[in-house]
């Protein structure tokens, strides 16, 4: 990207930058898709802490009004929610741990070019990137495997990810050159010492991309609790989130009898989503930085 | 992105073929860190594949693999005589083919736009705010919609209704043909952002002599766009066309299940939708299991004629 912007500066230096009718349009048009990106999620931040009489008047758009924390407070009394906050948290950390280390151990084997057997291994495990047995096939594969109704079962199956396997490969392929991997080989290193000492510590964008990718991964998918878990304090937030605030309308919002509720079901609904939504934009803005590097190198063919 | 590729660089393993022996002395360590991998395609993907057989069984649930019998393609031949399966199919080949078709331009056009921004911080801030969409989940997109885009109390509606340009709210979401279009462009909106980068990776990789050339020779910035960037995204295009078509028999559960309600079933009743409901929630293993089959064969078979077909029109191809 760098490239290109100083290409360009270099190609109208000269003259001073003028600003044309074109760039008026794009920039008009980018800030527009921006603000679809923005604006819902200020909405919904503004009704989750405003009054219900303010919000039930369609008065609140971007800014709130009779500002309360009242729908926050049946959520944190209600307790259902937070639980399942925690308990999203560890699975997502036990999840990206696993994927990594699992994704790790076969990117930095599989980078390696004189590696006998790799196109078998790579093969192998892509094989199953393009084909997969299906959602009845797996479920009796977790029944046998004793995983149904565990928090296992949303951790393990999914854990590893050939695609970011290949990401990973691309990248170790592109930014580690075989020489320098020879040459420690040839110091005496063994495979164990080049991959801790050399390639991970060079690796740092990428694995904090591919972090990223399984925590989000992770957090955002129920597909997997709605068919394996039945018991409700296993259950991923997400889908707790989908039970409460889809399918079934608005009068689905149902949060315990100690919980007190006072807020209307819009403004409760919004403080869900906002409670659900806060931990993604909250790191995301410090990961970002990482990421664009990351995938840029990682999925750039050869 | 590529599957195999050719060994560059290793006079050593052509003169002197290494036997297996010298690979494992010299490699051991590399095999051991491979064994994990492989245990968990194994132990989590391959250990599925033998469920397969369910698609030519009359499978009992409560009996089990052993006290099923048999019935060779009579499976088949029942869901493709299954009005609720041809239905599905149908559906999920439009909108899959409408994802496509709607989805895959947005991309390289914003990707070009932004290419063109020359303010590198406000290109930045906007890149971060576009891929943002992407980390969001369905269930919080669609919750998103429903709160934006309800007839009545919804903040689009309102907006309108005050801008005088419509009398009643619009059933953005309870009407089948306006569900279709607001399902189809929630995902464009979805992934207009992130599907930038890889095209703009691949901007970066074009050399500069070529737009300084075309600047002497006095092309304007239109002009290098077409002759220039698009040539040089052409390959990026090619592989994730060929991606995507192995994609257009799937279905997302999670995308059609949060934006379903009675309404709209008509349309929101796609694949994943019906294996869902026959399999797990009806119980008919054998139906599911035979479309799932049948879903992800055809998948694959896409995936490997598409990259065929780019290969013959000489892209490097994806496998």
């Amino acid at each position: 990207m760098e490239a290109t912007n100083t290409k360009k500066l270099t190609g109208t230096t000269g003259m001073k930058m003028h600003v044309t009718i074109g760039d008026i349009i794009i920039i008009v048009i980018i800030i527009i898709l921006c603000l679809t990106c923005i604006l819902p999620f200020v909405h919904i931040a503004a009704k989750s802490i405003s009054g219900n009489s303010a919000v039930l008047a369609k008065q609140v758009t971007l800014v709130p009004k009779d500002i309360t924390l009242e729908a926050y407070t049946s959520i944190f009394q209600d307790g259902q929610l937070t639980h399942s906050m925690l308990y999203t948290v560890l699975v997502t950390v036990l999840f990206t741990a696993i994927g990594m280390v699992v994704t790790t151990c076969a990117a930095y084997p599989l980078s390696r070019r004189h590696l006998v057997g790799r196109n078998f291994f790579s093969l192998m495990i892509l094989f199953t990137l393009y084909f997969s047995a299906g959602l009845i096939p797996e479920y009796l594969l977790m029944k046998q495997l004793n995983l149904l109704d565990t928090m296992w079962v949303l951790i393990l199956p999914l854990s590893f990810s050939p695609f970011n396997m290949l990401i990973m490969k691309t990248f170790i392929q592109s930014t580690i050159p075989d020489s320098l991997e020879e040459a420690a080989f040839l110091d005496g290193a063994t495979h164990f010492q080049i991959l801790f000492k050399i390639v991970l510590p060079l690796s740092k964008a990428i694995i904090a991309t591919l972090s990223l990718f399984y925590a989000v991964g992770r957090w955002n998918a129920y597909a997997d609790a709605k068919y394996y878990i039945n018991t409700k304090a296993l259950q991923p937030i997400q889908y707790i989130l989908s039970n409460m605030v889809l399918n079934s309308g608005a009068d689905a919002i149902s949060l315990s009898e100690g919980a007190a509720v006072e807020s209307t079901p819009e403004v409760l609904q919004a403080a869900m989503v906002m409670f659900a939504t806060l931990p993604i934009i909250c790191v995301y803005p410090f990961v970002q930085k990482y990421f664009v590097k990351g995938v840029m190198i990682g999925a750039v063919k050869g | 992105m590529k599957v195999t590729q050719p060994a560059i660089n290793q006079p050593r393993n052509g003169l002197i073929p290494r036997s297996l022996r010298n690979a494992l002395k010299r490699d051991w360590q590399l095999y051991v860190l491979l064994i994990l991998p492989v245990a968990f395609v194994i132990i989590f993907k391959y250990a599925a594949y033998p469920g397969l057989r369910i698609a030519f069984m009359n499978y009992k649930p409560a009996r089990g693999y052993s006290g099923s019998e048999y019935v060779g393609l009579k499976i088949f031949e029942k869901i493709f005589k299954d009005a609720d399966f041809l239905r599905a199919l149908k559906n999920s080949l439009i909108f899959n083919f409408l994802d496509l078709a709607i989805g895959f331009p947005v991309p390289i056009i914003l990707a070009l736009m932004l290419n063109e921004l020359r303010y590198p911080r406000f290109k930045k801030v906007s890149q971060t705010i576009l891929y943002l969409p992407h980390f969001l989940s369905w269930v919080i997109i669609a919750s998103v919609s429903y709160t934006l885009f309800r007839p009545s109390t919804g903040l689009v509606n309102i907006t309108l209704m005050d801008a005088g340009l419509i009398n009643e709210g619009i059933p953005f979401l309870t009407e089948k043909f306006h569900w279709a279009v607001t399902y189809l462009l929630m995902a464009v909106w979805q992934n207009m952002g992130w599907g930038t980068i890889l095209y703009l990776a691949a901007i970066t990789g074009i050399s500069g002599e070529l737009y300084e050339a075309a600047t002497v020779d006095g092309a304007n910035r239109m002009r290098k766009m077409w002759h220039i960037t698009l040539p040089g995204i052409r390959p990026t295009m090619v592989t994730l066309l060929i991606l995507n078509l192995g994609r257009i028999m799937g279905s997302n559960y999670e995308r059609l299940a949060s934006f379903g309600n009675v309404l709209v079933k008509d349309y929101q009743y796609q694949l994943a939708i019906y294996i869902y409901e026959k399999g797990l929630a009806g119980g008919n293993f054998s139906k599911a299991t035979a479309v799932g089959l049948f879903q992800s064969l055809l998948g694959f078979i896409l995936v490997l004629a598409a990259d065929r077909f780019a290969k013959k029109l000489g892209e490097s191809g994806l496998i």
